[in-house]
């Protein structure tokens, strides 16, 4: 990511370099939800500023926000967020769409995508067909399908059991792994252990911000 | 907007969402088709009331001899009036150049019998004028003419159903039926939009009767058509100055209003036309009602619709959906059906009034129609309604951020 900087919340001061896998913690009311929010433009902050990629964040209508989010970034949410009606490929497909990209390119990068999570063989599946960490995974497929900078990830084995939550982070380690830039949040210890630096956040400052060795995720399972 | 893609994502909505498809589209569907229906029966009820009434002439005054309420010159009350021939000239040479057509009129039954059938017929002894008056049609033959009032002609023309009555499937042309005793020649068949009754009558020359009866000169009735551009005010002028004319020249109190009855279809045309304009009125107001009716029908289901849409319309946000993108797409498929939807109800209303419009004369609605352009007009407007309805909870669904939204269960 660079030389991203923002100053959110109550003075945070915080960069987030390229390739890099961070674990936002904190309690609830910490910000971190805030924080992520913002990170994502889904929110907007009321002062400071925010450079992702060298790009100034600010100032943005609705219009462009959508751009940029579609553009810059892909989110994992912890209730998954997968169109009700829509096939795990359709599903993947989507962003693609609000990025222009052809039909046909759509359908073999949501192929593409789909296989890298392992459920290739699921495309054709509605969500409801599909288990909470195969859904997670398809969520993950589409984040990833835009291709960008920038994963966001909110709480994304808080839905999950132990077991499928180290299967859906080993994923996304291995994402990481091939220089995706990631931030998560989370409130659990060892979700938290498995990233590249752990960011504690309370009362809307950070007030521990430490790199950790990482623990990998396919330990566990 | 009119991107494949983009109606590759609505087929899919569609498809994907039935009830909610069928929902919208049912309510448009049933909302035009109630308008064409009940637009329909009432433009029909309007025509059955225009025909039932427009029969006759439209510009006609009917002059009955009546008896008197007053005293009068030595005369006294309760006297009967009775015309004759030379009201009928009187009134021709004074107020000929403001008069179209003019006749009188004897009322008689007589028994009507060709070969083993006979039956009671209602006879009018008329001049040949009467035509014009009844809008009588010819089916076959010719009316009466000056000649067979000159000659007191033995001459006969019977209504459709007399024929079909005595001759079964004969042509009565040129046969003769005996009529009281003496012989006629049926010279004409006529049929009359008037109805089953005006076509169990027969006419033939006043003169004839009047010499049928011993050579008496009476007649029941005057008839006259005003010519037309004297138009309302000059009607109503001619027709007080021959109610004067005939008190006068029948000594007949100034102020009596017995004596005569003098009818002037102008008057009731004018009553006809107000009680039409009031069922228009109805007619429309049912109408717009029932537009209303369906408009809010469907801004409810769009605000319904949308709102079950709001969390997937976050997801879409924040995968990179621009709020026009969202709005558009909820705009055009929210217009895609209710034209659909529209177009349905237009051609099933339609298709129901043409086939069940022929059987409701009996019930006084003749030939329920809907103008297409009305009825495209109100599909239009529902279609627009169903729009703004929609693009205004898209609108706001568009400018949540998508957080809210997403939260939204």
């Amino acid at each position: 990511m660079g030389n991203n900087s923002l100053h959110v919340l109550k003075g945070i001061d915080f960069k987030v370099k390229q390739g890099e896998l961070v674990a936002i913690m904190g309690s609830s009311g910490s910000g971190k939800s805030t924080l992520l929010n913002i990170l994502g433009m889904l929110d907007l902050a009321d002062d400071g500023s925010y450079t992702l990629d060298g790009v100034p964040i600010k100032n943005l209508s609705e219009t462009k926000a959508a751009n940029y989010r579609n553009k810059f970034l892909g989110f994992v949410f912890q209730s998954f967020n997968l169109i009700n009606y829509k096939t795990a490929e359709e599903n993947v497909a989507l962003p693609l769409l609000y990025q222009g990209v052809s039909r046909k390119t759509r359908i073999q990068k949501a192929k593409e995508y789909l296989k890298r999570v392992g459920l290739l063989e699921w495309a054709g599946h509605l969500p409801s067909e599909l288990s909470g960490g195969q859904k997670q995974r398809v969520a993950i497929a589409r984040a990833m399908a835009a291709q960008p900078k920038v994963l966001l990830a909110d709480e994304p084995t808080g839905a999950l059991d132990t077991k499928t939550s180290y299967e859906v982070m080993d994923l996304i380690q291995k994402l990481n792994d091939e220089g995706n830039t990631i931030l998560i949040v989370t409130h659990e210890p060892d979700i938290a252990e498995m990233c590249h630096r752990v960011v504690i956040l309370k009362d809307g400052k950070i007030i521990e911000d430490k790199k950790v060795d990482q623990v990998r995720a396919l330990d566990h399972v | 907007m009119f991107s494949r893609d983009r109606w590759q994502e609505i087929f899919q909505t569609i498809r994907k969402n039935k009830l909610r498809t069928i929902l919208s589209g049912f309510t448009i569907s049933l909302g035009i088709f109630v308008f064409v229906l009940l637009f329909g029966l009432g433009n029909g009820l309007k025509n059955a009331f225009q025909d039932f009434f427009i029969d006759e002439a439209q510009n006609a005054f009917f002059i009955h001899s009546g008896r008197t309420k007053k005293p009068y010159k030595g005369y006294k009350s309760n006297r009967q009036i009775k015309f004759r021939n030379d009201d009928l000239f009187d009134v021709k040479r004074k107020f000929g150049n403001e008069i179209e057509y003019l006749t009188p009129r004897i009322y008689r039954n007589y028994n009507i019998r060709y070969k083993g059938e006979s039956n009671n017929y209602s006879v009018r002894g008329v001049s040949p004028d009467h035509q014009h008056l009844e809008k009588t049609i010819m089916m076959k033959g010719r009316y009466l003419n000056s000649l067979d009032i000159k000659n007191k002609a033995k001459n006969i023309v019977i209504g459709r159903l007399v024929e079909k009555d005595l001759f079964k499937n004969e042509s009565a042309l040129n046969k003769y039926v005996e009529v009281k005793g003496s012989s006629f020649k049926v010279i004409g068949v006529f049929q009359d939009d008037g109805g089953d009754n005006e076509e169990r009558n027969c006419v033939i020359s006043y003169s004839t009767i009047q010499k049928m009866e011993k050579g008496n000169d009476r007649i029941n009735a005057i008839l006259l058509t005003f010519k037309p551009e004297l138009g309302y005010f000059g009607a109503k002028s001619l027709e007080e100055r021959i109610r004067k004319f005939i008190k006068k020249k029948h000594s007949i109190h100034p102020k009596d209003n017995g004596g005569f009855y003098l009818w002037n279809s102008a008057e009731s045309i004018k009553k006809t036309n107000q009680f039409a304009g009031v069922l228009q009125l109805i007619v429309t107001f049912v109408g717009i009602g029932t537009l209303l009716a369906g408009v809010i029908g469907i801004s409810n289901i769009m605000i319904f619709v949308v709102k079950e849409r709001t969390k997937e319309l976050g997801i879409r946000k924040a995968l990179g959906a621009t709020p026009a993108s969202v709005i558009g797409m909820i705009l055009q498929e929210s217009i895609f059906i209710t034209t659909i939807a529209g177009y349905i109800g237009l051609v099933s209303g339609i298709a129901l009034l043409s086939t069940v419009g022929l059987k409701l004369e009996e019930y006084y609605i003749k030939n329920p129609y809907i103008d297409i352009s009305t009825g495209v007009t109100a599909t239009i407007v529902l279609i627009f309604c169903g729009a703004i309805a929609g693009y205004i909870p898209a609108r706001r669904a568009a400018k949540i951020k998508p957080i809210v939204a997403l939260r939204d269960e």
